[in-house]
């Protein structure tokens, strides 16, 4: 079992590093549109530090659907998931080391650019830390959670604009916590009940994702 | 416990057939139900004495919303079965009870929207309650257009019923945290529907609405479950006995 965890992380990682634009395409996503806010709203900064929660979440809940659509996508085509599908071990294990996989590349790139677009943001340098528990907590659900949608559409075309709409509303805890423990820094109150609903979810999705994400695989295949 | 019941809905054609004969009942139950707690509802029943005649949306808009909230929970269930028994009629069931929930939250958002302009002096207020139905609408648009997107229809199926298992194991999650969101943003709102103890005068049509709005909803969902039987069973023979005794 651990072997094949080990081959197909292995895999993963070679398959994304032969083709790097595809790694960078969803951070330089998040850049730009972090960057349309101070333009779209003024660079006034205390404005800009009451939006930044927001306006960083809302983006990494963007480039992460973005970068999401893709997820299943060449392995349906070319056949290899059908293999998953056929295989002795269990479909949601292997899933789950491509969706953390995907994390590893996306979400913790995420997580280690947030500080600077907070800065950017005139958010102040004693937040930046909670910025970052929020998103390494946060992003590992938006990862799951969008693998599910990702798996339920893979055979479809124009699948991006549905993913969304049928994961979006799945985000809002997220979203709702990620930026209510940035807030609540912000004002110089404690942030552990926030960390702790956060770190919460993710092992909740953990632990529930890999199983509907195979669900949907199977489905998927299937057609 | 007899499961005979159960398993007897696994058939297309006895499902046509017994729901022909409860569909009466169900109508005609609505209809009174509907009737009587309108009139007593919008007429009789005494004004509030903090909102006037303006709550009397109360016997639209609270029924609305707990059919939109069940019929979602409904739709998990149908999914579960669709998926462990491969009950056809689950599939069906998911399929014709989506556009209603949608309708029935679309109800309750709007009707709370109006209640809104008397209450709190504006038509949307970023409310916990709304705020959770507006979600809950996505949800159900989510659904649908999943539903629309795979042609095969057992795929479409199996689809919509993971989608819906997954929505209704956040519900709660969401639900919470909106409330949670609400409370750090806003000052405390008025609240409408945790008055202290509603006068008997006020919540029995208000229960009667509830009642003829469950009936309602289960007359639209058994019409549009056996329409969509027919055109799945279109090629049987009981199906095309069934459509001849109807022209």
């Amino acid at each position: 079992m651990r072997r094949i965890v080990w081959l197909l992380f292995c895999r993963e990682w070679r398959l994304a590093w032969r083709r790097p634009g595809d790694l960078l395409n969803p951070l330089v996503f998040f850049a730009i549109v972090i960057s349309l806010f101070p333009l779209a709203v003024g660079p006034e900064p205390g404005m800009l530090r009451t939006m930044a929660p927001g306006v960083i979440w809302v983006a990494a809940l963007l480039a992460t659907l973005l970068s999401l659509d893709g997820l299943f996508r060449s392995d349906y085509e070319d056949g290899s998931l059908e293999q998953w599908v056929l295989s002795p071990h269990p479909l949601a294990l292997m899933v789950l080391v491509k969706v953390l996989h995907h994390w590893l590349i996306c979400g913790l790139a995420m997580v280690v650019l947030a500080p600077l677009f907070g800065l950017m943001l005139a958010l102040p340098a004693s937040v930046l830390p909670v910025l970052c528990l929020s998103l390494l907590l946060g992003t590992p659900v938006l990862s799951l959670l969008g693998a599910v949608g990702a798996a339920l559409t893979v055979g479809l075309k124009g699948g991006g604009v549905l993913l969304a709409l049928l994961i979006l509303p799945l985000y809002i805890p997220v979203l709702i916590l990620g930026t209510g423990a940035i807030d609540a820094s912000l004002q110089g109150m404690p942030v552990t009940g926030y960390a702790l609903w956060l770190g919460c979810l993710a092992v909740l999705s953990l632990s529930l994702a890999p199983i509907a994400i195979a669900a949907g695989l199977r489905i998927g295949v299937s057609e | 416990m007899n499961w005979s019941f159960f398993h007897k809905l696994g058939s297309p054609k006895w499902f046509f057939e017994i729901s022909g004969r409860w569909l009466p009942w169900f109508a005609v139950a609505s209809a009174l139900l509907l009737l009587v707690g309108a009139v007593w509802g919008l007429v009789f029943a005494p004004q509030d004495y903090q909102q006037g005649n303006s709550f009397r949306i109360i016997y639209i808009h609270v029924p609305a919303a707990f059919v939109a909230q069940s019929c979602y929970i409904m739709l998990a269930v149908a999914g579960v079965v669709g998926l462990v028994w491969r009950m056809k009629l689950a599939d069906v069931a998911l399929k014709c009870a989506a556009p209603i929930g949608a309708w029935m939250t679309f109800v309750a958002l709007v009707t709370g929207a109006i209640w809104g302009k008397p209450t709190w002096g504006t038509y949307w207020v970023w409310d916990a309650r709304l705020t959770s139905m507006l979600i809950l609408l996505f949800l159900y648009f989510g659904i649908i257009a999943l539903g629309q997107a795979i042609s095969n229809r057992e795929t479409s199926a199996k689809a919509t019923a993971v989608l819906a298992i997954v929505g209704v194991i956040n519900i709660p999650i969401i639900k919470y945290s909106v409330e949670w969101w609400n409370t750090l943003h806003q000052p405390a709102t008025f609240k409408i529907t945790e008055k202290p103890a509603m006068p008997v005068e006020m919540w029995l049509p208000l229960l009667l609405m509830v009642l003829g709005f469950y009936a309602l909803f289960a007359v639209s969902l058994l019409m549009r479950m056996r329409v969509e039987v027919l055109q799945r069973e279109g090629r049987t023979r009981w199906a095309r006995e069934a459509l001849e005794k109807m022209s």
